[in-house]
């Protein structure tokens, strides 16, 4: 069974910006993959350039084993959920969902069949005959769903499809997409900038930083082994020590991560530090530490005592908590 | 203290609202009033008698058939030519960047800031340089640079909110360009269009100062009337037909008033 999709060092330069910069990617067929990375580092390019509405300057791209380049977007067999969702405002929802199959000439009766049956995968039984305007945001997003779902594509793209839904809907939806993805068996792309939702939801994650993947892997490892000081700042803001911190440390001379619930704070034993500030999240509250200038960040669980700022405090972790990152990053 | 202000103001802006009005459209009444006078000499006020012979004899008056005919026919292509040359100026414009395009934004709308006379000499110039003799169609020519500008006008704003994502949105889904066109551009532009379009036919309709430079030895209504206000024959017929070009021209732009006025609230629910 061929890749999903797959990129061969991959560039996508706008003038002197190098908007995807020699990216190599294979996305397996039914998996759900997550692009995450910062703003401006190439995750929608790369989703346009899968969708067709970008050619790549340089490089290869092949969908389920077939060449890609040159291939308009309307004959590739991949849909989109987009950003703004993008839903026709002059047709009704049950129009707007049936829009794809209208285009390759699908009886009235039978694609409006579909598109109700669509509607309600994504639970909007009964919602056909409203106008776009007429429905909430994530009701919005939810006939984007349908509308791209209903042409059973065998990629589909979402550009951060959750961006727009308030903290409650947007887990609910992370919920709902997921069991969706594995009921249909359909390959998903996932583009977010939020790494708890990439965390949560992919079977395996990219990061790109600057038009490059810095690292791919399941989240597990993602998460427990990054790569690079980006990786591990950005997907879970760890703390990157320095290879001179990490010997002060007892450690080897490297680059390391340290989580910030790894760390665990105590009266003996370890190393000393004073207390810089403390902020309370809900579920934890974090700590800033400053060992002679050097910073540490601390998630204490919620219900543990939380010593007051410039107190001295002792820390210590699990030998295995300490992840190297080697001498070059 | 509100409301006594409330209550004064309007007794001073009534006057110079009516006063106002009255200066725009005493004259048209007028002109009303002496398609139905007796006398054909010369107006004078009041008039002598009230008949509604006049209408035949502008009825039975083969120059002004022929006038009429002219204009409709120049007024319809010119349309159809804006219509085209406008949408595809807009479009381009909105949908794509390339380098200049505010200066070709600016070039396209020039013509209606232009003096009349200003584009009537030029064009006028042009066809003796290119020795195109004048005909109908450089009547159409001299109407079309006006014409296309007002429905570019009307086209450019709604195709902004055609935001790219919608036509990026219906190529995902299937569709090639012109189906793109068909199912999502053109409804979403359709009534602008229509405005843009009923403009230009107004416009075209009654212009008078292109015209003069641009035609040969043929008369489209306004330049025949302007010819039969200078030597009258039977004077109640120019305002007759005067009265038919404000209907004409007048219902086309209420409709195109109302066409837009709807199409932004249609657009306003879509957001
Ligand atoms: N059409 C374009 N013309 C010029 N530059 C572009 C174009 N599209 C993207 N870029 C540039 O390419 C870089 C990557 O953009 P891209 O949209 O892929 O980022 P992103 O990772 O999706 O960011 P975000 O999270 O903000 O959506 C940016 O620096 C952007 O300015
Ligand atoms: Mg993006």
């Amino acid at each position: 069974m061929p890749h999903a999709v797959t990129f061969q060092k991959v560039s996508r330069h706008f003038g002197s910006v190098r908007a995807v910069d020699a990216v190599d990617l294979e996305v397996e067929a039914g998996e759900f993959f997550a692009m995450l990375g910062p703003s401006g580092s190439g995750k929608t390019t790369c989703l346009r350039l899968i969708a067709g509405f970008e050619q790549p300057t340089s490089g290869h791209i092949e969908i389920f084993g077939e060449t890609a380049e040159g291939v308009p977007p309307y004959r590739r067999n991949v849909n989109t959920v987009f950003q703004d969702y993008a839903l026709f405002p002059h047709l009704n929802v049950a129009d707007n969902v049936a829009y794809g199959q209208m285009i390759r000439g699908v009886g009235k009766a039978e694609r409006l069949r579909d598109a109700e049956a669509a509607l309600e995968m994504v639970k909007l039984p009964g919602y056909g005959a409203r106008k776009p305007g007429e429905l909430s945001g994530g009701q919005r997003q939810r006939v984007a769903l349908a509308r791209a779902l209903v042409n059973k594509p065998k990629v589909l793209l979402l550009d951060e499809p959750l961006g727009a839904l308030d903290l409650k809907l947007r887990e609910q939806m992370q919920e709902e997409l997921k069991t969706l993805q594995k009921a249909l068996g359909i390959t998903f792309v996932f583009v977010t900038h939020d790494q708890g939702e990439a965390l949560s939801m992919a079977d395996r994650i990219a990061v790109f930083n600057h038009g490059k993947i810095m690292q791919t892997g399941t989240p597990e490892e993602i998460y427990r082994r990054p790569k690079t000081r980006f990786v591990a700042d950005f997907v879970g803001s760890s703390n990157v020590l320095s290879p001179a911190f990490t010997r002060r440390l007892g450690g080897p001379a490297e680059w390391a991560s340290l989580r910030p619930e790894d760390i665990r704070i105590g009266a003996e034993g370890g190393h000393e530090a004073r207390v810089t500030g403390s902020s309370f999240l809900g579920n934890a509250t974090r700590l800033t530490l400053d060992m002679a200038g050097e910073k540490l960040t601390v998630l204490l669980p919620a219900g543990s005592a939380v010593p007051a700022p410039g107190a001295s405090v002792r820390f210590s972790w699990e030998p295995s908590a300490l992840h190297l990152m080697g001498t070059e990053t | 203290m509100r409301s006594d202000k409330q209550s004064r103001t309007p007794m001073g802006l009534k006057i110079a609202a009516g006063l106002g009005l009255a200066f725009l459209h005493l004259p048209l009444l007028l002109i009303f009033l002496y398609a139905f006078t007796t006398e054909d000499k010369s107006y004078q006020f009041p008039p002598p008698g009230l008949t509604l012979k006049w209408f035949a004899v502008t009825w039975n008056r083969p120059d002004v058939w022929e006038a009429l005919g002219l204009s409709v026919r120049v007024a319809s292509i010119s349309t159809v030519v804006a219509l085209v040359l406008g949408t595809l100026c807009a479009a381009a414009v909105s949908q794509t960047r390339f380098f200049g395009r505010e200066t070709i934004s600016l070039l396209v709308i020039l013509p209606i800031a232009l003096p009349g006379i200003i584009t009537g000499i030029s064009l006028r110039s042009a066809f003796n340089l290119a020795e195109i003799p004048f005909s109908f169609w450089t009547i159409v020519l001299g109407h079309a640079t006006f014409c296309v500008v007002v429905v570019y006008n009307n086209a450019v704003a709604r195709f902004r909110r055609v935001s790219g994502s919608l036509i990026e949105a219906s190529m995902d889904l299937g569709a090639d360009g012109f189906q793109t066109f068909r199912h999502v551009i053109l409804p979403n532009i359709g009534t602008a269009l229509l405005a843009g379009g009923m403009l230009a036919f107004a416009l075209s309709f009654d212009e008078v100062i292109v015209t003069t430079f641009t035609a040969g030895q043929q008369a489209t209504l306004p330049i025949w009337m302007l010819e039969e206000l200078v030597r009258p024959r039977q004077r109640p017929v120019t305002n007759v037909v005067a009265m038919v070009v404000v209907l004409v021209t007048f219902l086309p732009i209420l409709a195109a008033y109302y066409l837009t006025r709807d199409g932004d609230q249609i657009s306003g629910q879509g957001k």
